[in-house]
């Protein structure tokens, strides 16, 4: 019993790592007053360009820092249609899906061809912090991203909460008037939450394709982008709640994994479902008072 | 030399000229009007001064020196503040946080620290503001403070308030009159945009008048009289429109008893309010805006449902009754939102024969002639300058509620509900819709007058009911309103205790005697 709620604790921050960069990431987005809809997209984009400079280089952290930057590209475009052109965000954001899940796929495609064998690269290695520690051991051997992850929670915070920059993003989400009258761009402030948010997005992406799997497949963020959108609700626009969101997925989502493995005499799909029932739930008692940023999915202009 | 200057100031918005070469001038150490009718340009002409709009043509000089303003932000630099109409205030952020945001501080903010940054900041201006307070928690007086605080905080050395009145009970008005004297003595320059004459004439050193988006002048205030701004704001004598004469009190037409009711959030918006209207005369509701009127207006016409109390017109119960069962009571309703009452991508005919098609209705199908002789004989009654075929959305403010009134009327209503119903009109509109209201009255009809403008509701009013946080805290028969009575009443400073013999439960008791 110890050792499968061991694994299955370990699993779940697991699970959960991608999401809460992903969710951080919108986080930002959300919080400047732009709904970011391009997040499926853009961890899609973050986990291909991650995999192939990998692969090319033969360097993880340039991986890493080349999703990174993709990412911030990513953000700076849906910047500019949401926030220059003022275009609807949702259709900006689905738009800005489906270019970089086309655009990733493409460039897969003519970079390694049609393989029969999936071209793979040996992912980042699990680090066990304090040594190898008796049955605890594995929730402590995790990848340096899950760490970071974590540690990203508390810098979040302290960013939105307690530095002058995030008091422009809580007001540009809130009140794009009242921030601009008070001599602050709403527009470089937007910007820039969007480029630290696709950021985070892809370096969420990137994680699956260089810490997880150390190879690029076609379902690798598998909707796990659409999640965020939910435990960003879910968690109230609130840092820490963002992390204790993605650890209850996380978490189902570990045990749904083995639960279909336990053998149960019960249709698979119906575990499959479960994390999603679970999200769904969530948000029904979660959502009903929610309090989203006043001024999200408004364009602001200046006559 | 002067503070500021304006020259030439020329604003398009469309094919509306806002501004048409403006020229204006700030003395430094003065309190500078800007006087003019709703629509006239003032807002406009300042906000271009803040950087909010960018002028078409025209210079500005600060202190001498041509400044190019394009931003808030320059604007500030420029050691110009504006609190606007509608506050700019982020209402989710504590008042210490909404002071500091985009002033340079570190990187890293401590609550404790730019709070006491900004306590220190409101002791030297002397001006009463709770630094950790959350701006949506505070009375609007509250926040108007704290913009003002806001703009000195950035080393403003010329503020803009806009309207700044307008929003404030009597009581609060002396207190930012004793603000705004203090700062000119620190030789702070002051734009005070206005449209009230007393107002005016009470605190401005110098006036100058816009009219229609051009000056008309500028005046010191000694050299002139209310009489004399009135006709620089509207070219002709004004708002000669009272009401005259005691009526009898007639029966009773409409009747509230312990209305309640929610508004959209869910929250209490109407609590136990008791009311009756009475034929042959107006009965004023008067309070600060956002107190209930609006939901009030709302469950007097159908269009909110009551949670408790009873309703009726006549002999009809019409509590929780649908908008047509108000019509078919003859309830004339003249809604607040104007562009809510009419549909704009209809013509002006189709909507004076809206909210009663049958006489227009044949076995089904529209009488189109009907429809149009209808409107016709409306338009011609009613003076409304539009044809019959127009889309109602290219209409005036003031041709769009005689529409209105129009349509509300013509039906020989026996009570009329009437919102805000002058808002936002020129001068002859105004009249012209008062002069109808208090034809009504004399006519026989119940009107329940909605305004927030205390000087129509005394203008017009045989009873005056004044509204705070959703209750009716006094009624006053209009001989003994006085502004000063009234506005305690609107402060919620005071309840009913003047209205003796007035209050909603010994009005009914003394109705039963
Ligand atoms: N942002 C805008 N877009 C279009 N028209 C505007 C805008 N702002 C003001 N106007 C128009 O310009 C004119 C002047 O308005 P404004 O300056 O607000 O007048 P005031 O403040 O004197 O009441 C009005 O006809 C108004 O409808
Ligand atoms: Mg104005």
């Amino acid at each position: 019993m110890l050792i499968f709620l061991v694994g299955l604790l370990a699993a779940t921050l697991r699970v959960a790592t991608p999401l809460i960069y992903g969710t951080m990431g919108e986080l930002f987005c959300e919080r400047a007053g732009i709904l970011n809809l391009g997040i499926e997209g853009t961890m899609f984009f973050g986990s291909f360009v991650g995999f192939a400079v990998a692969y090319a280089t033969g360097s993880l952290w340039l991986g890493l820092l080349a999703a990174i930057a993709a990412g911030v590209l990513a953000g700076l475009l849906m910047g500019l249609l949401t926030v220059s052109l003022g275009v609807n965000q949702h259709v900006s954001g689905l738009g800005l899906t489906l270019l970089l899940t086309g655009l990733s796929l493409f460039a897969f495609r003519l970079v390694f061809g049609t393989n029969r064998v999936q071209p793979s690269i040996p992912p980042f290695p699990q680090i066990a912090v304090f040594g190898s520690l008796p049955v605890l051991g594995p929730i402590f051997n995790q990848y340096l991203l899950t760490y970071a992850a974590i540690g990203l929670v508390p810098v979040v915070w302290w960013l939105i909460y307690r530095t002058s920059f995030g008091l422009k993003i809580r007001s540009a989400g809130e009140n794009p008037e009242a921030t601009d009258a008070a001599g602050v761009s709403v527009f470089r402030v937007r910007y820039l939450a969007l480029g630290i948010g696709g950021g985070l997005m892809a370096a969420g992406g990137a994680f699956l394709s260089l810490a997880q799997l150390g190879s690029f497949i076609f379902g690798i963020i598998n909707g796990r982008g659409w999640v965020c959108i939910a435990l960003i609700i879910f968690a109230n626009w609130i840092p820490l709640r963002v992390l204790l969101g993605a650890l209850l997925f996380g978490g189902v989502q570990a045990l749904q994994l083995r639960l279909q493995a336990s053998g149960a005499k019960v249709p698979y799909e119906l575990f499959l479902a479960l994390p999603y029932l679970v999200t769904i739930a969530a948000l029904a008692l979660a959502g009903r008072n929610a309090s989203a940023p006043a001024a999200l999915l408004k364009p602001y202009r200046r006559e | 030399m002067y503070a500021v200057e304006l020259k030439g100031i020329t604003k398009r918005f469309g094919p509306v000229l806002a501004n048409n070469n403006v020229d204006f001038s700030l003395k430094k150490g003065e309190i500078h009007a800007l006087l003019g009718e709703n629509g006239a340009g003032k807002t406009t002409l300042m906000r271009i001064l803040y950087g909010l709009y960018s002028a078409d043509e025209g210079q500005i000089f600060v202190a001498g020196q041509e400044a190019h303003i394009e931003s808030p932000r320059d604007a500030i630099q420029a050691g110009i503040g504006m609190v606007t109409q509608h506050f700019t205030l982020v209402p989710t952020l504590t008042v210490a946080e909404n002071l500091v945001l985009g002033y340079p501080t570190g990187f890293n903010l401590q609550p404790r620290q730019i709070e006491k940054q900004v306590a220190d900041a409101a002791g030297r201006f002397g001006i009463e503001v709770r630094p950790s307070a959350l701006v949506r928690h505070l009375s609007v007086g509250e926040r108007q403070r704290v913009e003002i605080l806001k703009s000195l905080f950035r080393n403003a050395r010329v503020l803009i308030l806009d309207e700044p009145t307008a929003v404030l009970v009597p009581q609060e008005v002396d207190v930012l009159f004793e603000t705004l004297n203090r700062l000119r003595s620190d030789g702070m320059s002051i734009v005070f945009i206005s449209h009230k004459l007393n107002e005016v004439m009470a605190i401005c050193d110098r006036i100058t008048v816009l009219r229609a988006g051009s000056l008309v002048g500028t005046v010191a205030r000694a050299e002139t009289s209310p009489h004399g701004l009135a006709s620089m704001m509207v070219g002709h004598e004004t708002f000669g429109v009272s009401r005259e004469g005691q009526q009898a009190q007639g029966k009773i037409l409409l009747e509230v008893e312990d209305l309640s009711a929610l508004d959209k959030k869910g929250l209490p918006a109407l609590k136990n309010i008791s009311l009756r209207v009475h034929s042959g005369e107006i009965l004023g509701i008067a309070g600060v805006s956002g107190n209930g009127q609006t939901e009030l207006g709302q469950a007097l016409s159908g269009m909110l449902r009551p949670a408790g109390g009873r309703i009726r017109v006549g002999e009809h119960d019409l509590t929780g009754a649908s908008p047509d069962r108000y019509t078919a009571a003859r309830v004339g309703r003249i809604p607040e939102d104007r562009h809510g009452g009419l549909i704009g991508e209809l013509s002006v005919a189709e909507n004076l024969a809206l909210e009663s098609l049958d006489p227009f209705t044949h076995s089904g199908m529209l009488d189109r002639k009907a429809i149009l002789g209808n409107a016709r004989r409306l338009i011609a009654e009613y003076q409304i300058k539009a044809s019959p075929t127009d889309r109602t959305r290219t209409l005036s403010g003031g041709n769009m509620q005689k529409v209105l009134f129009a349509r509300a009327l013509s039906r020989n209503p026996q009570v009329i509900i009437a919102s805000q119903p002058t808002r936002g009109l020129d001068v002859g509109a105004t009249d012209y819709i008062r002069t109808k209201l208090l034809e009504q009255r004399d006519h026989g009809a119940g009107v329940l007058l909605i305004s927030e403008d205390l000087d129509e509701v005394l203008a017009l009013s045989d009873r005056i009911a004044v509204m705070y946080e959703g209750e009716v805290v006094g009624i006053l028969p209009a001989e003994q309103a006085t502004r000063s009575e009234l506005g305690l009443l609107m402060s919620g400073a005071k309840r009913g205790t003047a209205a003796s013999g007035s209050l909603p439960g010994k009005e009914a008791a003394s109705h039963a005697a």
